[in-house]
């Protein structure tokens, strides 16, 4: 189109023609060693359009829609492979894992290396929505790193819990459940009992007589002390760990109208073990009995 | 073209540069420095260094997979990687001592890319000829000839190239065994990664590059002006006694001219291409070959050498005003230069020899912070890393000061106790640790951890905090 070339009297170069403000810019052609490389590259990439998923066909056809590639080669596949190594290298744990007993576990370091890491990570998956992910729980979600259990702290306990729930659709599943004692006490005997439970474990004043109360009407799963009972998961009321509150207003909320939560079962939605690695887990965050 | 002014060239052509042979003492001084670096490069790997049975007996070793680095005596841990900025920070400035000292030495005779470049052009002599034979073989068309002795120098360049990658890769394995797993064609993908690769750029920076790589790819031959003052030494060209310079035949008189007789022998040694008699240049790698090239010319000239030599502005200046050459080593500049280094090194040495044969890490857990515990009590847990840098399997003893009551437990398979964890030799013993202890007026109360060797000497601490919730 142009009639004649525009050569920039400066340099002895043709110009493209554009010009701003005065200056033109140079025709600069690439440099060669760039352009073999380009050229290269250009044939290097029919290599690739032959041997890998290069191109979506029309129909929809192939893998995924796709040219296949003569290596057959995807990335879904490469997945695929990654996946399985891992599995295979789960694999040599798990079969003695799944022999070992749980004091075995206990003992053997490899295992019990396995087991916590299964663990943890299960746990994060599945526990951490109410546990949260350091398993110290919230109010009214039990924090799992103290010492103070429910249902009890040894593994075979932390494992039966897991499997069976709390309150949970199985037929085996723990179930506890407090009266709600607004009907059956006065508000008077519901706070002298507060004040008594309050005694338990913090210096303070039980002139009111809710120790009668309490014998009357929370010893009997309680138990006298207030230490609760693991086989009946009433909780310990005399130690310093409080599930719903510690203030008196708490305890007496609590005891006219208890809050129960829920704990699904397990048993159906994991694996026999990592069941087994989240009780290991649970027991390893420092809180777990003999 | 309207003008018809000649186009301004926006980047110099290179001119390849055949250098011609030359013998003196600035040359042999050279062989001598190739023989040497190159033999240290070569052999070092197969120095051997007895360390025991739990670490490698290679003198100097660095072994990537198991994270050590070994230097005779000295043993490096990750951790320590500050000990290579300290030799880094050290051979900088031994860098720049000796340029403000003796000027651009390090270039001429000890850098890898001169020494490796004269190792090429010797091949290149050897096969070709020397200068005037090898300008006219690159000019020649191609023939039977000019192919064999191309092809021949070029592959004897290459198999340099492979014994300088071949030998690298040595000082990151064991160097006997890596050797007989190359003869035997058993080479990892990385190591022949690492071959290739420096065979590739020692062919392409020795073969090609060469005065290139000085000129324009270095960063020191062109910040070493700031190191250079009045009293370095350069290559100097004596233009008092030398100029005018002219063509002299036998029996000429030397009256009323200068001792150049313009030979060029000068010029036609220099590795670099430069013309010295114009001056300091940038490019001037002060290699002193011009030196003993023009030594020569006068020595058949009988008269006295010295007109290109090594020399400073001030003794330059000196002797064109007729005063006394004099040697300033002792300056300033040299003085603070060998301050700084003395003291580096005194840093370095002290931590050498004040290196803890054992390190504690404690990490305290994030989440939870901390416990509360059925009695009131508090629990934190961390967790503890020890280092035993020894090579022997040592216990140690945990302790913590600062809290009342404190009680430690180690959480773990089987049951370890914190008097005595067990620790292999050059391994890291990791422990999650649980520590009770009543509840601190503090909410983030000091924690110190004390670690000491059972029965052994070697103890480290850590100053570590402990957290608890308000009341």
């Amino acid at each position: 189109m142009s009639k004649k070339k525009d050569i920039d009297s400066f340099t002895g170069i043709e110009t493209t023609g554009h010009e701003w403000d005065g200056i033109k810019e140079l025709n600069n052609p690439s440099p060669r060693w760039w352009l073999i490389v380009f050229f290269l590259c250009c044939v290097w990439s029919v290599g690739y359009w032959v041997l890998y998923p290069a191109w979506p066909t029309f129909s929809g056809d192939g893998e995924r829609g796709g040219t296949e590639g003569s290596m057959g080669w995807t990335q879904y596949d490469q997945l695929k492979d990654s996946q399985a190594e891992i599995r295979a290298r789960k694999s040599a744990y798990l079969a003695s894992f799944e022999a070992a007993s749980f004091e075995e576990v206990q003992a053997d370091e490899a295992l019990y290396a396995f087991a916590v890491a299964g663990g943890a990570a299960a746990f994060k998956d599945n526990c951490a929505t109410c546990h949260s992910t350091g398993g110290a729980g919230s109010a009214g979600y039990p924090n799992l790193n103290d010492d103070d259990w429910l249902w009890g702290g040894d593994i075979d306990t932390i494992h039966e819990t897991i499997r069976v729930g709390v309150r949970a659709v199985h037929d085996e599943t723990r179930f506890s459940e407090m009266p709600a004692f607004g009907d059956m006490l006065s508000e008077t005997e519901i706070a002298d009992v507060a004040q008594h439970v309050i005694s338990l474990s913090q210096d303070g004043d039980d002139s009111a007589g809710g120790a009668q109360v309490f014998a009357d009407n929370c010893a009997a799963c309680h138990s006298e002390n207030g230490r609760g009972d693991h086989a009946l998961g009433a909780p310990d009321l005399a130690d310093a760990i409080w599930f719903y509150g510690d203030t008196k207003a708490d305890i007496m909320s609590q005891v006219r109208k208890p809050k129960h939560g829920v704990m699904p079962t397990w048993e159906a939605r994991l694996d026999a073990n990592t069941i087994r690695q989240l009780a290991i887990y649970v027991h390893s965050l420092g809180g777990g009995t003999n | 073209m309207s003008d018809g002014a000649a186009p301004v060239k926006l980047f110099e052509k290179k001119e390849r540069i055949f250098p011609k042979r030359v013998w003196g003492r600035f040359r042999k001084l050279k062989w001598a420095a190739m023989v040497a670096l190159l033999g240290i490069y070569y052999l070092a790997p197969f120095l051997r260094w007895d360390r025991g049975p739990h670490a490698p007996d290679q003198a100097i070793l660095i072994d990537m997979p198991a994270r050590r680095a070994y230097f005779f005596f000295i043993e490096i841990w990750p951790q320590e990687v500050y000990y290579l900025t300290g030799i880094l920070i050290l051979a900088a400035v031994a860098l720049f001592f000796a340029t403000s000292l003796f000027g651009r030495v390090w270039c001429g005779y000890a850098c890898p890319q001169t020494v490796w470049t004269d190792l090429f052009v010797w091949v290149e002599r050897i096969v070709q000829g020397d200068r005037v034979k090898r300008m006219r073989l690159a000019k020649a068309p191609w023939g039977f000839e000019k192919t064999w002795k191309l092809a021949l120098t070029h592959s004897l360049w290459l198999v340099i190239g492979m014994l300088t990658g071949g030998t690298w890769v040595f000082y990151f394995n064991d160097a006997p065994t890596l050797l007989e797993n190359i003869i035997h064609l058993d080479v990892p993908m990385g190591v022949l990664g690492w071959i290739l690769a420096l065979t590739f750029s020692t062919y392409l920076m020795a073969g090609f590059a060469r005065e290139q790589v000085c000129m324009y790819m270095c960063p020191y031959s062109r910040f070493q002006s700031a190191m250079f003052d009045r009293d370095t030494l350069i290559i100097g060209y004596d233009e008092k006694r030398g100029e005018p310079r002219g063509k002299y035949k036998k029996g000429d008189s030397w009256d009323d001219r200068g001792h150049c007789i313009d030979c060029t022998a000068c010029v036609q040694v220099c590795p670099m291409g430069i013309d010295i008699r114009d001056g300091l240049q940038m490019e001037c790698i002060a290699c002193g070959l011009c030196i003993d090239a023009c030594d020569g010319i006068m020595d058949k000239l009988e008269l006295p050498r010295g007109l290109i030599r090594y020399d400073t502005n001030h003794n330059q200046e000196a002797r064109d005003s007729g005063m006394k050459e004099r040697s300033h080593l002792l300056r300033l500049r040299t003085s603070y230069y060998a301050a700084i280094i003395a003291l580096v090194g005194a840093v370095m040495l002290y931590g050498l020899i004040h290196r803890s044969p054992v390190e504690l890490h404690v990490l305290h857990d994030r989440n939870p912070l901390f416990v509360k515990l059925s009695d009131g009590r508090i629990r934190n847990g961390y967790d503890v890393k020890i280092l035993n840098k020894t090579h022997e399997d040592k216990t140690y003893q945990l302790v913590i000061e600062g809290l009342n009551g404190a009680e430690i437990r180690i959480q773990g398979a089987g049951s370890l106790d914190a008097a005595a964890l067990p620790v292999f030799a050059d391994r890291v013993g990791h422990f999650r640790v649980f520590v009770t202890a009543d509840k601190p007026k503090d909410i983030r109360a000091d924690a110190h951890f004390r670690l000491e060797e059972v029965g052994g000497p070697n103890a480290d601490r850590y100053d570590g905090v402990f957290m608890s919730g308000k009341e």
